[in-house]
């Protein structure tokens, strides 16, 4: 596992009047899911590209565990990081198999040594290693491939994966399979991982961490809940959908909504249950309440009244901190 | 064949191929006497026309693989160099052979091996650009990311991808070019062609077969080579034909329907 840090980070352009990225600084926390949102042209892959030294930043620095990477090889540096892209760039003249192998390869090891290893990649992306092993790239499904694609990122253990819109061309049920297999995953093999994506569902599905860019600058960084709960633009707002009141459902924990305990609270939820299932619940129930506890103990309660209050309440901060906000085509009518 | 019950047919029939196999035989036999004469060099004649066939084709691969390197990436200069060789191919071989003679103001082995190069860069010129842009530059990228060096690229990426491309470029250019080689008999290149045109002229069809036959069973023989070599540089996930490893793709997954994205 391991810590990266953004400190000033700028890239210039010759011939380009504003910088590709401007003045970036933030850290990703080891095993974090840290997503890099924003339009093409944000500066979001430039920045990605700059940990593993494809592209160099015109001044400040990136350090992985401390070390900037300026200090290090940037060969050694990108065999220690791994690499997924939109493309997937499978080599085609290359079995599954030797595909997965390509960086211990090149690090020297034999195909008999990293048979074994090969073999628990396929796996764990959910493929059967005694059908897919001998297969060619061409004789794959787009998923299939970006499947083989993350198992070679993850072929030397690297502490950092680094993923460029890995999913962006595929369909959307393949995309969505992708992402939970992607969770999954990383469940097991909690990696530090930079995912670029133009994608805001995507974002908020996948995210620990959200860093919003605009124009190569950081425009805002945080949470999903956080980014919900306080974006700090309209643009952020217009983005992350905080006027979407499904979105804040889906995000907000049970706690945002918590008032005092009564004796209405026949049932009970997790503190760390999200406020969709507790309204989903409340409405089965029809009436009552559920009491919210947290290891054993309950803090208090939410029910249909105060599940609206508090989305009411946070719209409300959200429509002060913008003065007069216009509501964008797509947000959802706000219950008042 | 109703009409071979009749015996008078069959006899006909009979005498005629007596006749052709006759011929034939009489005709391999003048050859190779023809061949056998010491007076005739043939030895001479047969690495002549090997030299003429091999050092035109390593020309035109040294000159179409650098130039076709050199321009791949540059749209521009790579619109250029095809168009220019293409023309200079569209010339006759005779043409050039002629212009080469007042070009090095000489006749012999140098103005024929030039001509026959001339002819022999453009498959192999066009075939390095198409191969080289047909290397997806996502791999390549992917190559880089996972920290690959420029020399890994080269070797464990690009070639393996350009290589067979570039293989049947020198297949085209080099049966091109040896069919092409008597045509250096008429400037005093010596090899088959020497053969031919003597044939021709003294009208002794076995000295013209000699020549002919002559030529033909070496470009086949570079085909079928030239073929096996193609072959046998095409990694097995580019080739047409598949290998023994799709057969498992038929069944299902046992993981179930995961995999079947």
């Amino acid at each position: 596992m391991a810590t990266i840090e953004f400190v000033d980070v700028t890239k210039e352009y010759p011939n380009a009047k504003t910088p590709a990225v401007d003045n970036v600084s933030f850290t990703v926390h080891e095993g974090a899911i840290c997503m890099l949102l924003g339009t093409s042209g944000s500066g979001k892959t430039t920045l990605l590209r700059m940990v593993n030294r494809l592209i160099d930043p015109t001044s400040g620095e990136i350090r992985i565990d401390g070390v900037p990477t300026t200090q290090q090889d940037p060969i050694a540096l990108r065999r220690s990081i791994g690499y997924v892209i939109q493309q997937v760039g499978l080599f085609p003249h290359l079995s599954i198999e030797d595909n997965v192998r390509v960086v211990p390869s090149i690090l020297g090891k034999s195909a008999a040594e990293t048979r074994d290893r090969v073999d628990e990649l396929l796996h764990l992306v959910g493929l059967e290693p005694a059908e897919y092993r001998k297969r060619y790239p061409r004789q794959l499904s787009g998923g299939q491939q970006q499947r083989v694609g993350l198992a070679r990122a993850l072929a030397a253990d690297p502490a950092v994966l680094l993923m460029d819109e890995p999913f962006g061309a595929l369909d959307a049920i393949t995309r969505a399979r992708l992402q939970d297999e992607l969770l999954n995953v990383q469940r097991g093999v909690r990696k530090t991982i930079l995912f670029v994506t133009h994608d805001v569902e995507e974002a908020f599905k996948l995210g620990d961490q959200i860093v919003v860019m605009s124009e190569g600058k950081l425009v805002q960084e945080g949470s999903p809940i956080e980014l919900l709960a306080q974006p700090a633009s309209d643009f952020v707002r217009q983005l992350v959908g905080a006027d979407n009141i499904l979105r804040q459902f889906e995000y907000q924990p049970v706690t945002a909504a918590l008032e005092p305990a009564t004796d209405a609270a026949q049932e009970r939820i997790a503190a760390d249950e999200r406020l969709l299932p507790a309204l989903l619940r409340l409405i089965q129930m029809r009436n009552g309440a559920l009491a919210v506890v947290r290891d054993g103990e309950t803090l208090g309660q939410v029910s249909l009244a105060s599940v609206f209050a508090s989305v009411q309440s946070i719209h409300r901060n959200a429509s002060a901190a913008s003065g007069e906000h216009n509501r964008s085509a797509d947000s959802a009518p706000v219950i008042r | 064949m109703h009409f071979l019950k009749h015996r008078a047919a069959r006899e006909l029939a009979a005498s005629l191929i007596r006749v052709v196999k006759e011929i034939e035989w009489t005709m391999i036999a003048k050859m190779l006497q023809f061949i056998g004469d010491p007076t005739n060099t043939f030895w001479q004649h047969t690495i002549d026309t090997l030299k003429l066939s091999i050092v035109p084709i390593i020309l035109a691969l040294l000159i179409g693989l650098s130039l076709g390197v050199l321009v791949a990436r540059r749209p521009v200069a790579a619109f250029i160099s095809a168009n220019l060789t293409g023309l200079m191919r569209a010339v006759p071989t005779l043409a050039v052979l002629f212009i080469m003679i007042l070009y090095f103001n000489q006749i012999g082995f140098l103005p024929s091996v030039v001509a026959l190069t001339v002819l022999g860069i453009p498959p192999i010129l066009l075939n390095t650009i198409a191969g080289l842009r047909g290397v997806d530059p996502s791999a390549i990228e992917a190559g880089q990311g996972m920290g690959m060096t420029q020399q890994q690229v080269l070797f464990r990426v690009q070639i393996p991808l350009v290589l067979p491309v570039i293989a049947a470029g020198v297949r085209t250019a080099s049966v091109q070019i040896i069919a092409t080689v008597p045509i250096a008999g008429l400037i005093g290149g010596g090899g088959y062609g020497d053969y031919i045109l003597a044939g021709i002229n003294l009208l002794n069809i076995p000295q013209l077969l000699v020549g002919a036959v002559g030529i033909a069973l070496l470009a086949l023989l570079a085909e079928f080579a030239l073929a096996a070599l193609q072959r046998a540089v095409t990694p097995a996930g580019l080739r047409a034909t598949e290998p023994a490893a799709i057969a498992p793709s038929a069944r299902r997954s046992p993981v179930g329907s995961l995999a079947d994205v």
